[in-house]
């Protein structure tokens, strides 16, 4: 299981915009490097990476191997009401993981 | 009489190796790369034919990195990201990587500001493009060149 660091303020002000910082521990394989014996490493990247408030999508992204390795993506949101977050990452060779982080508004 | 190689074959001889090792050097050197005219066909596929045009977006990158394996990028759209004006998408591309898709944002007015940002890789010295497409359906582009001292790609596998 990837590990998945998530910094989200715990609690906000309604109306405020609220910054969110994501960060997933992959390799990110690109598939255009070889071995020395010069066979290719197989792709192994997170391809999508999907954020939702309390049910409804509000960041979306679709990576491609020149994303470094151990994604990192800063975004931010309206906090418009006390909820969770869901952060999922897919990708190759079946590749999922999901994170959640709570938000109370005021 | 003992012939000599005269002047005129040695250097004949010379450098059709030296082309020869030239050539050799080229092809095996050479990895697979993008060129700009893919990085514009692969921005079509993405966006569309529509009209890019230079503005509003400001895409942050440093000048010259040491190591072109995580390169901090930065993205900043001018828009008031309300429900009728907004940013829709965020797209990167490079010139000269592998392949020239980089990342897709997709935001809309729930993001609140358009400011978004990651790390990625670059192969070598190059331009970095980034496109965004508005609610009203308009791109606007920005385009930041940077130095990459350490290419990514380059090292050994396992």
């Amino acid at each position: 299981m990837a590990s998945a660091l998530i910094n989200v303020p715990a609690r906000a002000k309604r109306g405020e915009i609220i910054e969110i910082k994501t960060l997933i521990s992959h390799v990110m394989e690109t598939g255009f490097r070889r071995t020395q014996l010069g066979a290719v490493i197989p792709r192994d990247i997170i391809r999508r990476f999907v954020c939702t408030y309390n049910g409804t999508e509000v960041f979306r992204a679709e990576l491609h191997p020149a994303i470094a390795a151990n994604p990192f993506i800063v975004f931010s949101t309206v906090a418009v009401e006390s909820g969770t977050l869901v952060f999922s990452w897919t990708g190759d060779h079946g590749f999922s993981a999901t994170e959640t982080a709570a938000i109370s508004v005021d | 009489m003992e012939r000599r190689t005269s002047r005129r074959d040695f250097l004949k001889t010379a450098g059709g190796i030296a082309a020869g090792l030239g050539l050799g050097a080229v092809i095996t050197v050479e990895p697979a790369r993008a060129t700009p005219a893919e990085m514009a066909e692969a921005i079509r596929k993405v966006v569309g034919s529509a009209r890019v045009t230079p503005g509003k977006v400001t895409l942050d990158l440093p000048p010259l990195i040491e190591n072109g394996n995580a390169v901090p990028l930065t993205v900043t759209v001018e828009s008031p990201m309300t429900e009728a004006q907004h940013v829709r998408a965020v797209h990167v591309f490079t010139e000269k990587n592998p392949q020239p898709n980089v990342v897709s944002f997709h935001l809309g007015p729930r993001a609140g500001r358009a400011r978004v940002a990651t790390r990625i890789r670059l192969a070598d010295s190059q331009n970095v493009v980034a496109i965004c497409e508005l609610s009203d359906g308009s791109l606007w582009s920005d385009t930041a060149g940077i130095v990459v001292t350490l290419a990514a790609c380059l090292e050994d596998g396992i």
